[in-house]
């Protein structure tokens, strides 16, 4: 990236340069949160706030920072936040943040926070970085929706916890996927997206590291 | 001395780290091509989380659960809860043992800070270090089950990343869709893993 533009880097981590599906950062706390919808909305919306808050004040505090110490100094910073977050949480959505468990603590050690402090925030200026942790935290959101999508859909049959495909238990015709529910669906899904996303844009696929022979002539085949 | 056993065994197995849980991904899938690189950060991750969960312990009973600080005589010290610093304390705590660690490592056993060396500044950000003691202290471990936690969780993801690295070892030689070669494939490994550890789930020990 050249001369970064406010618009470029609120959308590029969507879909271009997804932190998820390309730069395999923040997969650590993400997937267990996934099995339904609403869990998820809430765990992006507190990824996307953390970003965009430690983004900013990194990029507030960068020329301050001795470099020696400086991984302490953004650790700290989005220890505060997450703090913060965990706080809101127990106090307003109580229930939730049973369900979401150890996980709200783990963005204190999601690569995608301390990816962006480190490798943009120490070098633009606060509103472009305040901008970019925005759209890295949606980009980081919109796998974790598209994920759990998928996975409340086909193995509860229900978005948001609204019913959509009537389960058999309940008298309907849809018999729930129960694989979906647990951990091993959410790599699948994501192994899925990528596969898709790369296809979509061929100069994402990673370079084999070498070719092989192939084991037969054509002509020996026939 | 069962319970510690049935404790570590859940801790490899039925709860594994990386397969179960899914924390410290990142290095996980980063640090899984070669079988070598593999056991070498599955061995630091063993060693850090038997030391940081249980000093992360001692640092909850001590300092920060609710009355906590009652030891230190002050009078109205057995009100004070600091228990919303937490997550900032471990994650000093964790950084700070992994620099001493490594000080440590360097100075009197050289040839382990060579295999390790690398390695070592990368686990302060592991989420299975955090989330290890996240887990101690969200069940309330005392200090023996700690270490014997740490240990178990340790060894678990040690044991998962040492497999999965043989397995992408072997799957450089099959001839993976394009688009999907490289980390989609490895989603998918490791989904596979996953499911297979799921056979362990429910064992009661």
């Amino acid at each position: 990236m050249s001369a970064p533009t406010p618009k470029g880097v609120l959308t590029t981590p969507i879909f271009k340069n997804n932190p998820i599906a390309l730069q395999i950062l923040g997969i650590c706390s993400a997937l267990a949160v996934t099995s339904s919808m609403s869990v998820s909305l809430v765990m992006a919306m507190a990824v996307i706030f953390v970003t965009a808050l430690s983004n900013l004040f990194v990029s507030l505090l960068r020329h301050q920072i001795p470099s020696a110490i400086r991984i302490i100094v953004q650790m700290t910073i989005i220890a505060s936040l997450v703090i913060v977050v965990d706080q809101i949480l127990k106090a307003y959505a109580y229930e939730m943040s049973k369900q979401l468990s150890v996980f709200v603590g783990l963005i204190i050690t999601n690569c995608i926070v301390m990816g962006r402090a480190e490798g943009f925030a120490m070098q633009n200026p606060p509103m472009l970085s305040f901008l970019d942790g925005i759209g890295n935290g949606l980009g980081y959101g919109f796998i974790l929706m598209v994920v759990s999508f998928f996975r409340e859909l086909l193995g509860s049959g229900s978005v948001f916890g609204f019913t959509v495909l009537q389960p058999v238990q309940d008298g309907g015709w849809y018999v729930p996927n129960g694989l979906l529910l647990l951990p091993p669906s959410a790599f699948f899904i994501i192994g899925l997206i990528i596969w898709v996303l790369r296809a979509l844009n061929p100069e994402q696929v990673e370079e084999n590291e070498f070719t092989m022979k192939a084991n037969t002539q054509p002509k020996e085949a026939v | 001395m069962e319970h510690y056993l049935s404790l570590f065994v859940a801790s490899v197995f039925v709860e594994n780290m990386a397969l179960a849980f899914f924390l410290g991904m990142c290095t996980f899938l980063a640090v899984s091509k070669k079988v070598s690189s593999a056991i070498g950060l599955g061995i630091a991750v063993i060693v850090v989380l038997t030391v940081t969960v249980p000093v992360n312990n001692l640092v909850y009973t001590f300092l920060l659960k609710e009355g906590a600080l009652t030891w230190t005589g002050i009078s109205g010290a057995e009100n004070i809860d600091l228990s919303f610093l937490g997550l900032l304390s471990y994650i000093g705590v964790i950084a700070a043992l992994v620099q001493i660690m490594e000080m440590f490592l360097d100075k009197y056993v050289p040839a382990l800070y060579n295999a390790l060396g690398v390695f070592l500044p990368l686990i302060t950000v592991n989420c299975a270090i955090l989330g290890g003691v996240l887990f101690m202290v969200e069940r309330s471990y005392n200090f023996g089950e700690s270490v014997v936690y740490g240990l178990g969780a340790g060894t678990g993801w040690a044991l998962a990343i040492t497999a999965l690295a043989g397995i992408r070892e072997k799957l450089k030689y099959s001839d993976v869709p394009a688009s999907l070669q490289g980390l989609g494939i490895t989603f998918i490994t490791v989904g596979l893993m996953s499911l297979g550890f799921m056979s362990f789930s429910g064992i009661q020990l």
